[in-house]
């Protein structure tokens, strides 16, 4: 089902990337992140956990997937 | 109001919005030689908040969740930071993914204006400070000593403040200290921590004689040669800086006066 999507293209943490994906969910799925300790924006604008599966993604859109680093 | 009076009115106890902080000494998380250093830099140093980051992840989630699981170990209170963002938006944005990430609405607001100096955008800062506090966060803008810009930040409704002592990471103490007196005269009830340019335990117990709050730093202890020892300066040089403080300083004189009792001086003729 998956791979008869179309692929789209975005940028994913600053970098070209493409996807069959359709939601954020579906990305970070794709990416193996689903169980990993991660938070999400899309376009500029924090999407929480509970709303990934049904915020949809497409071509051109900027997603960010950070995870927690040292810091000052 | 003199010192004494100035002293009789300190809280014994820090607390940041409403939640006590046992230690005055607040320690941030980058650049150690290892985890385990940073492990025992911390405990050493006493430290009950400790500031985070987040970054892009990479590795497939196990870089974050290993330094998440190390944090959480010791006990400390979290502090995220918006680290590297440049507009109110992205620090606005960076802000509510921490809050998800780490559980806390604590978030050190970083909103920066330039590369060289690493200067807060204080337009940024006091715009995003506004949005965040009315969404719920308990903001710690990290701001320059302007007075003008304090005054702004506490009318959105922050109630710590913390201005820098040099540019991040520089190491060169207090740059202003009259600019630093004034901001401490003209909010006694403001929660004043210093943050960023303390290179040496006499620059935090400085800061603390001059009647803050709290200090807090990272590259000092984390790249110190001994960052255990160095933290363990630190926590002492901040008690006291504090207890001189509260012990009440004698103002300094621009002449000498002697300390030893005049009259009764030998071989001194009266007539």
């Amino acid at each position: 089902m998956l791979n008869a999507m179309p692929k789209i293209e975005l940028v994913v943490n600053g970098r070209k990337s493409e996807t069959r994906a359709q939601t954020l969910a579906g990305l970070l799925d794709e990416r193996e992140l689903s169980d990993a300790k991660v938070a999400t924006a899309l376009n500029g604008h924090f999407v929480p956990e509970a709303k990934r599966a049904t915020t949809r993604i497409g071509a051109g859109d900027s997603v960010e997937i950070v995870s927690a680093r040292q810091g000052g | 109001m003199n010192v004494r009076d100035q002293s009789l009115h300190r809280e014994q106890t820090l607390s940041f919005y409403g939640v006590p902080v046992p230690s005055r000494l607040l320690l941030g998380t980058a650049g150690y030689p290892s985890p385990a250093i940073l492990a025992e830099a911390a405990k050493a140093s006493g430290a009950s908040v400790m500031t985070v980051s987040l970054r892009r992840e990479a590795a497939g989630g196990k870089i974050g969740q290993r330094f998440l699981d190390i944090i959480k170990s010791l006990g400390v209170r979290i502090l995220p930071n918006t680290a590297g963002c440049r507009t109110a938006r992205d620090a606005i944005t960076t802000a509510e993914m921490a809050r998800e990430l780490f559980g806390t609405d604590w978030v050190k607001l970083e909103v920066i204006a330039n590369d060289d100096t690493l200067q807060p955008d204080v337009f940024g800062l006091v715009e995003a400070a506004r949005v965040l506090t009315a969404d719920g966060f308990k903001v710690f803008p990290y701001t320059t000593e302007d007075l003008s810009v304090a005054e702004r930040l506490q009318k959105t409704g922050c109630e710590v403040i913390m201005p820098w002592a040099a540019p991040i990471g520089s190491g060169r103490g207090l740059a202003n200290i009259a600019a630093l007196k004034s901001l401490r005269a003209y909010f006694p009830d403001l929660k004043l921590v210093i943050d960023a340019g303390i290179g040496a335990p006499s620059h935090a117990a400085h800061a603390m004689e001059l009647g803050y709050d709290a200090v807090l730093l990272n590259t000092a202890v984390a790249k110190a040669a001994d960052p255990v020892r160095m933290a363990e300066a630190f926590a002492k040089a901040i008690e006291a800086g504090r207890i001189g403080c509260d012990a009440g300083l004698m103002p300094p004189r621009d002449m000498a006066v002697p300390s030893t009792p005049v009259a009764g001086t030998p071989f001194f003729d009266i007539e």
